[in-house]
């Protein structure tokens, strides 16, 4: 073929370029995950390594012990334990987001093309988990299942899918009435074959974008389960574990705090210019 | 004192930035709208017709300049302030456009819209606002207005909206109307009724410009036409002129392009191969070569310019002699 | 004679007013008995504006709609779409091209693979040579140029798009082709290609057309036969030559009285005919004709009768009670 154009996703790819907030957030987000996993690596402690020598063993940044950004209550080195509560935090955030994804888009295309009764009662459903009382759920499978890392970002995936579902079933609802939908139909192509090829990917975009805006939310929500002690469990540690932690140190040492508080800071912030970026990048009418 | 020329614009050209650099939509064109006449401005979709009286108003897209000249009763435009063109915008020039769904917000009552724009500049007074509207829905012939005055927008049916949408643009008392194909997205009955509309207001006096791609509503109603093709003026005439004897090959090809009711029944219709340039292509020589039966080598380097003779202009290397025959 | 390919008697559609506290009432009646009959190879204008049920009628015939009473019968089967092997075949046969060039392509695919799609769902050829060849015969077919197959539909003109979807509707070769206003959001330029495109696939793949627009002077260059709806009902069917020599019923009339004139000496001093305002879909059928109140020559038979189809001549068939005295007035 000789005039090959640039796709859709070429396109937005470069208007999201043109975006020096959400690329700067890229960037910073690039560098906080290099250094995160790096961070372990070269530092010369573990995550779970009390270092005696130091008295008393919380003791503040200093750069000569190698305690980059100190320590905890408990002699192990600050740094290298916000590089792996980040890494844990990402990771979660990155599963839980993709199981509410997957589960959302396939609930939210399937009720919004099918409309009508089958519609009506898949969002029932919708509605009904999300007035249950979450935390109480989550409290009791902890306490039933224990707490693992897996169960975690299910739990946590298997609310998130809710407000995708929501927003992915008034897509599908608006895309149903499109001619192109119609002319799928006249194909004979069965029901979920069009959702398949014809929806899921016209929702993509906005699909997208809420997901970078999920994770900070779930990221959050992850904290919030350690801050409560139902987060991960030692030796792992997440940021809202060591905000939990060091909020409890708040007055005495500081740095316990300002350091994960920091990371997660900066990792909400930077996916929330992501998230604006991509959506102004894939919006239809810039094209 | 009568001005000899209601609005005027010279040498007038609007461009948009994109991703693919500045794309011009019309390149240099000179117009003038005379008191109490109605032009049509003819073209297809991407012919700049609409952006060139966008610009007129201030009313391009953020990525959007316009340069060059558009005097309305003297003042200029161009470059005039926001301010000045809202004011100007409604005042002295009403617009109405193609949806008139677009055109109406569709939580407000319409005898709430239609006196809107009075209302907001304390131009008048509540009781006399609604005898104006009133009056107003009566003259583009609306029936029963008073019942109507209270309904929502999607309680009237299309045609009804559309003149709703015209005397919302009357309300101020404008002496120029920019009618931006108005019927096209009428049916074929409520298309007549509205151009029938417009025919009246004009014998009132009002002077009307009419955006329309199909000259087929143009030939009752105006008084000259401006034929575009890519961003530029290709021919201006009056009416019976432009029908009988088009000098412009595109303009020619545009007539026989209109299906009618007295060929021969399941005659082909002549069409235009090719379709019109995209806006950023760049252009060489006449924007109508590629398409054009009667292009010769001349036309295909250099551009025409519009050439003005008997008060009719076309920019053609070699405009057809009087008389199109098929 | 053999059976017509397509026949649709007594066409009801209604959409429910239903809902909790909504009444009866409220149903629309988008189509209020319909008959139509199509033989092979020939073109159906059917003529009518807003609300008149012509959109309504293309899409029971391709199975969007489930009628609410009545048969549509494909080559002498009476559609069912249960009957998922026949349905098949059926859609083969059966194609549409929709009034919006932009909105009737996946803005997600491609041109090519558009029409391709059509030739896997229908056909069951997949991306082989073959499949390959006969999308480049369809663009062939249509006046597309190949290297247009990879762009997508916001990077083609409006009748390009259209092309493309007479590409994909006409890649499988069918016996019918539903124009559901397909050339009425395109520029008149653009319109008269693509009315001269569909005249030309017609005549040379022997294709029928199933025509539904509200400009009657388009339909007069595309099609054999007229059936003009108001309301959901048929008022008049007509050849060709006869509807426009000699239209009967009083809407046909007010129809062919408001397609523009293009001469301007003629047309500055015509008006329109003057109708009252447009009916409504939403309106209970009335007991009369559903035209007297907008109908110039009502009189009070008309409005408490609802007059039937009757033949009047020459293939013809006119649904008013005063149609022999009106043939006389002009």
């Amino acid at each position: 073929m000789t005039d090959a154009s640039p796709g859709i996703y070429a396109a937005a790819w470069r208007r999201l370029g043109r975006n020096r907030a959400a690329v700067a957030a890229l960037v910073a987000l690039a560098v906080l995950v290099v250094v995160s996993m790096a961070g372990p690596v070269v530092s010369s402690f573990s995550i779970d390594h009390v270092d005696w020598s130091l008295s008393p063993l919380a003791s503040p940044p200093g750069l000569a012990n190698g305690h980059w950004l100190g320590t905890d209550g408990n002699g192990r080195d600050l740094f290298v334990r916000v590089c792996a509560g980040t890494q844990v935090s990402l990771l979660v955030a990155l599963l839980a987001t993709a199981v509410s994804l997957l589960i959302g888009v396939a609930w939210g295309a399937t009720a919004g093309y099918l409309g009508g009764r089958v519609d009506g009662w898949m969002m029932r459903v919708v509605d009904v988990l999300y007035a249950l009382p979450y935390m109480f759920f989550v409290i009791i499978l902890t306490v039933v299942f224990g707490r693992s890392l897996l169960l975690i970002f299910l739990a946590i995936g298997a609310v998130g899918w809710l407000t995708m579902a929501r927003i992915v079933r008034g897509q599908s609802l608006a895309l149903r009435q499109q001619a192109f939908v119609d002319a799928a139909i006249t194909l004979g192509l069965p029901a979920r074959r069009i959702i398949a090829r014809h929806i899921v990917p016209n929702v993509i975009g906005t699909v997208v974008v809420y997901a970078t805006l999920t994770v900070p939310q779930v990221i959050l929500f992850e904290s919030f389960l350690s801050f409560l002690g139902l987060g991960v469990q030692e030796p792992l540690t997440s940021l809202g574990r060591l905000v939990a932690e060091g909020a409890l140190e708040m007055e005495a040492a500081p740095w316990q705090l300002l350091a994960p508080s920091a990371a997660l800071a900066l990792i909400l912030l930077c996916l929330n210019f992501v998230g604006d970026g991509l959506r102004d990048a894939l919006d239809p009418r810039q094209r | 004192m009568a001005e000899a020329v209601l609005l005027s614009l010279d040498g007038l050209r609007v461009s948009f930035d994109t991703e693919q650099g500045p794309v011009q939509a019309v390149r240099g064109v000179s117009l003038e709208v005379r008191p109490g006449e109605c032009l049509a401005v003819v073209g297809e979709s991407g012919s700049g017709k609409s952006q060139l009286f966008l610009a007129c108003l201030g009313l391009l897209a953020a990525n959007g300049r316009a340069e060059g000249s558009a005097r309305l009763q003297g003042e200029q435009l161009i470059g005039a302030g926001e301010r000045g063109l809202a004011v100007l915008r409604g005042a002295r020039v009403g617009l109405v456009s193609q949806d008139p769904m677009n055109a109406l917000t569709p939580h407000l009552r319409v005898g709430e819209q239609l006196m809107e724009f009075v209302l907001d500049r304390g131009r008048m007074k509540r009781p006399e606002a609604r005898i104006r509207a009133l009056q107003l829905m009566e003259s583009v012939g609306i029936r029963d207005p008073e019942t109507r005055f209270d309904q929502y927008p999607h309680e009237l049916s299309g045609g009804q909206r559309q003149r709703v949408a015209i005397a919302m643009a009357l309300m101020p008392g404008p002496a120029l109307l920019i009618a931006d194909e108005p019927t096209t997205a009428l049916d074929v009955t409520v298309q007549a009724q509205v151009l029938d509309v417009l025919r009246r207001l004009r014998e009132q006096g009002l002077t009307i410009v009419l955006i329309t791609h199909d000259l087929g509503v143009v030939a009752g109603i105006a008084d000259r036409v401006a034929v575009m093709y890519a961003g530029a003026v290709v021919e201006v005439a009056a009416t019976g002129q432009l029908f009988s004897m088009p000098r412009h090959p595109y303009t020619a090809a545009l007539l026989e392009a209109i299906p009618r009711l007295d060929t021969k029944p399941g005659d082909r219709l002549v069409h235009i191969e090719g379709q019109p340039p995209r806006p950023h292509e760049r252009l060489q020589g006449c924007p109508f070569a590629p398409r054009c039966a009667l292009a010769q080598g001349r036309c295909r380097e250099s551009e025409p310019g519009l050439d003005w003779s008997g008060g009719r202009a076309s920019a053609c290397h070699a405009p057809l002699p009087g008389g199109w025959a098929a | 004679m053999s059976a017509p390919l397509l026949e649709i008697r007594g066409l009801r559609v209604e959409y429910a007013g239903g809902g909790f506290l909504r009444s009866r009432r409220d149903a629309v009646h988008a189509l209020r008995g319909v008959d139509i009959e199509l033989r092979e190879g020939r073109s159906l204008g059917v003529v009518g504006e807003s609300g008149c049920g012509k959109s309504t009628l293309a899409r029971v015939v391709l199975g969007l709609v489930a009628p609410t009473a009545g048969e549509v019968r494909w080559d002498g089967w009476t559609v069912d779409p249960s009957d998922r092997g026949r349905m098949r075949k059926m859609r083969r046969e059966l194609q549409v091209v929709f009034q919006d060039p932009f909105g009737s392509l996946d803005p997600r695919m491609t041109a090519g693979a558009s029409v391709a799609e059509a030739l896997e769902a229908l056909e069951g050829v997949t991306d082989t040579a073959t499949g390959r060849s006969r999308v480049a015969a369809a663009f062939d077919a249509v006046g597309l140029d190949h290297g247009l197959a990879p762009r997508y539909p916001h990077e083609l003109s409006g009748g390009q798009c259209q092309r493309v979807a007479i590409a994909r509707a006409t890649v499988v070769r069918p016996r019918l082709l539903i124009c559901d206003e397909a050339v009425s959001a395109l520029d008149v330029s653009v319109q008269a290609q693509i009315v001269n495109l569909l005249a030309d696939l017609s005549r040379q793949q022997g294709i029928g057309l199933l025509f539904i627009s509200h400009n009657l002077a388009v339909v007069r260059h595309l099609c054999d036969e007229v059936a003009v709806l108001y309301l959901g009902r048929v008022v008049e069917r007509a050849p060709r030559d006869a509807l426009f020599a000699a239209p009967r019923h009083p809407y046909t009339r007010a129809l062919l009285a408001a397609v523009p004139e293009t001469d301007p000496r003629v047309a500055s001093r015509r008006a329109a005919v003057e109708l009252a305002e447009e009916g409504s879909a939403l309106s209970r059928p009335s007991a009369g004709c559903s035209f007297a109140p907008r109908c110039p020559h009502a009189v009070d038979a008309c409005f408490s009768q609802p007059p039937g189809l009757e033949p009047s001549g020459q293939g013809s068939a006119v649904a008013c009670h005063r149609w022999r005295e009106l043939v006389s007035v002009a």
